[in-house]
């Protein structure tokens, strides 16, 4: 039997959440609670931009020194992707500037070239780029020159992503080992919706001194932020991805004018479902300020009848920290709902139930080896 | 191994949670496998049974070496005798594991055998006093070398071969929260038959060797390139070329003696 990692008398809840939208609230968390929020954190992958957080709010001298130690370790390590995303984005550039097309970032990113809110104490797993599928061969050819080589090399692979994927199989640059995903769209070509990707494209903005890297516009950013984690994601950093659509509407939300248009763009790219959940979520997490009229014109995205109820209480769980300290009696049913329903969303049932068999068999024959 | 370690009550945070456990799939009863998890997460593929202490040492090293970045953090061993530390920066396989269990068995105090953590405000090195790790022949080596010493369950074939770890001297223990000054860098080899040899390395090759050994160089930035400078100006930097071990250590004995002149 394993031991219980975290104190049961303290309850099991979501303290993560709370620090993030009333920061002033840590000030009164015994030192079992800052144990138990800084978990939490480094399992979100949200420690760097809570410790960010409580430094811009000079809160971090309050902070017992035990849990401060961790906070500092991971500013520190993001401080570390932020320079190391830079660096690939010049790399990319490098290689592709001469094709002359527009190549865009997306999510993080975007976010870190762009200076956004929503960068800070980001951390990288990867980089995401999209270019017009015309391109993709191109694109590919002078990404393989500099480095960057195909990762999924089995036939099966190769084929699901470039027939059915929104994406090409991920690159791995071989010196540096960093992975570069490139998009042509933003949801899997057999998805359930597929927003036009030439609109994206034609909307884009250049960024200042990067030559061919552009970023999505404002509303095209958060859509696809929101797009990217409730519909296709399986929500493995549910939590931070929140917290960026959370970061993103409070800086582009100053705008008037941007929630009009929001909801405007989101008709337009049949987009209304992701962004009625994005704006229904990040207002009960996060408390993220949204216009009243922009609420009701987004309940035009609600899903039928049952399922706002059942999405709820789905998604409320599946979006705290993966931490064993949030879990609920159906966390794990939540989080395998969403699964499946990420699939589900992501291709028809006649490609998908071969794939997710083809999958579970070449899982069990992995585990022999 | 941890007999001899204070405890810290109930209410006392916790840096890392890790456990051992057996794996939910047939492996556990059939050719029995450990698991390491990092607080519910399961860093790693999975061992024999066997191996499960080394894996435990290993996998709190990775905590280590993954979390704690306000250091630099060095893959060396750390002893200090007299307020002066001595850094011994190497590769898997010269020999300074049991080079630091030799110097520790011969009263110089452990501050870790793996992992130098360096301040950049201040230069000093953290102790981290956890079991030495010896390997193959070095078990039998320290065994004889210094029989008083505690010297755990041999696990064989491990990717490093057979593995035994020597517990810590308890006064190494006590001091854990006592800093020390780092006052030598040394890249120790060991080479059969050759005499105990110091030579002086120069400060740029020292630079360059120490930055290799270290995990989180370039995550540190300028930072990192600020404290390997400090470190390296304010060290003596050496090669070291030995076999005996009684001879090595008077070598060290020798050059501590001479700065405490």
């Amino acid at each position: 039997m394993i031991v219980p990692l975290y104190s049961n008398e303290l309850g099991q809840h979501d303290l993560l959440s709370t620090a993030l939208s009333s920061p002033e609230s840590t000030t009164s968390l015994k030192l079992l609670e800052w144990d138990i929020l800084i978990r939490q954190a480094r399992r979100a992958d949200l420690l760097a931009r809570l410790s960010i957080l409580l430094e811009k709010q000079g809160l971090l001298g309050q902070v017992p020194v035990q849990a401060k130690r961790h906070l500092d370790s991971a500013h520190i390590v993001s401080e570390s992707h932020d320079r190391r995303v830079r660096w690939e984005a010049r790399q990319i550039r490098d290689a592709l500037e001469h094709l002359n097309i527009p190549v865009i970032l997306f999510k993080g990113a975007a976010y870190v070239l762009s200076e956004l809110p929503a960068a800070c104490g980001r951390l990288f797993h990867d980089i995401d780029i999209m270019v017009r599928k015309a391109d993709l061969e191109v694109v590919e050819q002078a990404l393989r020159r500099k480095g960057w080589i195909s990762t999924h090399l089995d036939a099966y692979d190769q084929r699901y992503y470039r027939q059915w994927m929104h994406e090409l199989p991920p690159l791995r640059h071989i010196k540096r080992k960093t992975v570069l995903d490139v998009h042509h769209t933003i949801l899997p070509e057999t998805a359930r919706i597929s927003p036009d990707p030439r609109k994206l494209i034609a909307a884009a903005q250049p960024l200042d001194g990067q030559g061919c890297l552009k970023i999505l516009a404002p509303t095209d950013m958060v859509l696809h932020s929101a797009a990217h984690l409730f519909h296709d994601g399986e929500l493995e950093h549910g939590l931070r991805d929140l917290t960026d659509l959370d970061s993103l509407l409070r800086h582009f939300g100053r705008n008037q004018a941007f929630w009009a248009e929001l909801v405007e763009r989101a008709r337009e790219l049949d987009l209304m479902r992701p962004l009625y959940y994005a704006l229904r979520y990040t207002q009960s997490i996060l408390g993220t300020p949204v216009p009243d009229t922009v609420q009701q014109s987004a309940r035009a995205g609600r899903p039928v009848w049952f399922a706002p109820a059942l999405m709820d209480t789905v998604f409320t769980r599946a979006l705290a920290p993966d931490h064993p300290s949030c879990d609920t009696l159906f966390t794990g049913l939540a989080r395998w709902f969403l699964y499946v329903r990420a699939h589900y969303l992501r291709m028809p049932l006649h490609l998908l139930i071969p794939h997710l068999i083809r999958k579970a068999i070449k899982r069990r024959s992995g585990d022999r080896v | 191994m941890y007999a001899d370690y204070p405890q810290e009550g109930d209410d006392a945070f916790v840096d890392f949670y890790v456990s051992l456990a057996p794996p939910r799939t047939p492996r556990r009863w059939f050719r029995p496998q450990v698991l390491f998890f990092f607080d519910g997460s399961v860093p790693f593929k999975p061992l024999p049974l066997d191996q499960a202490f080394p894996l435990f040492e290993w996998g709190l090293n990775w905590c280590v070496a993954k979390h704690v970045n306000q250091y630099l953090i060095l893959h060396a061993g750390v002893v200090e005798k007299g307020g002066h530390a001595v850094i011994m920066a190497a590769p898997p396989g010269s020999g300074k594991s049991t080079l630091c269990a030799a110097l520790v068995a011969r009263g110089w105090r452990l501050l870790s055998d793996e992992l130098a953590l360096v301040s950049p405000e201040d230069g000093r090195l953290t102790p981290l006093p956890r079991p030495v790790s010896l390997k193959n022949e070095s078990i039998d080596v320290i065994r004889s070398f210094a029989p008083g010493v505690t010297i755990g369950r041999e696990s064989a074939d491990t990717t490093k071969g057979t593995v035994a770890h020597m517990k810590v001297p308890n006064d190494s223990i006590t001091r854990a929260h006592e800093h020390a000054i780092p006052t030598w860098v040394i890249c120790p080899k060991y080479e059969p038959g050759a005499p105990a040899r110091l030579e002086p390395r120069s400060k740029g090759q020292a630079f360059m060797y120490v930055i290799k050994n270290a995990f989180n160089y370039s995550v540190l930035g300028v930072r990192g390139f600020q404290t390997v400078a400090a470190l390296i100006d304010t060290c003596d930097c050496y090669d070291f070329t030995y076999s005996g071990l009684d001879e090595a250590i008077d070598v060290f004995d020798a050059l501590e003696s001479s700065q405490n002149r």
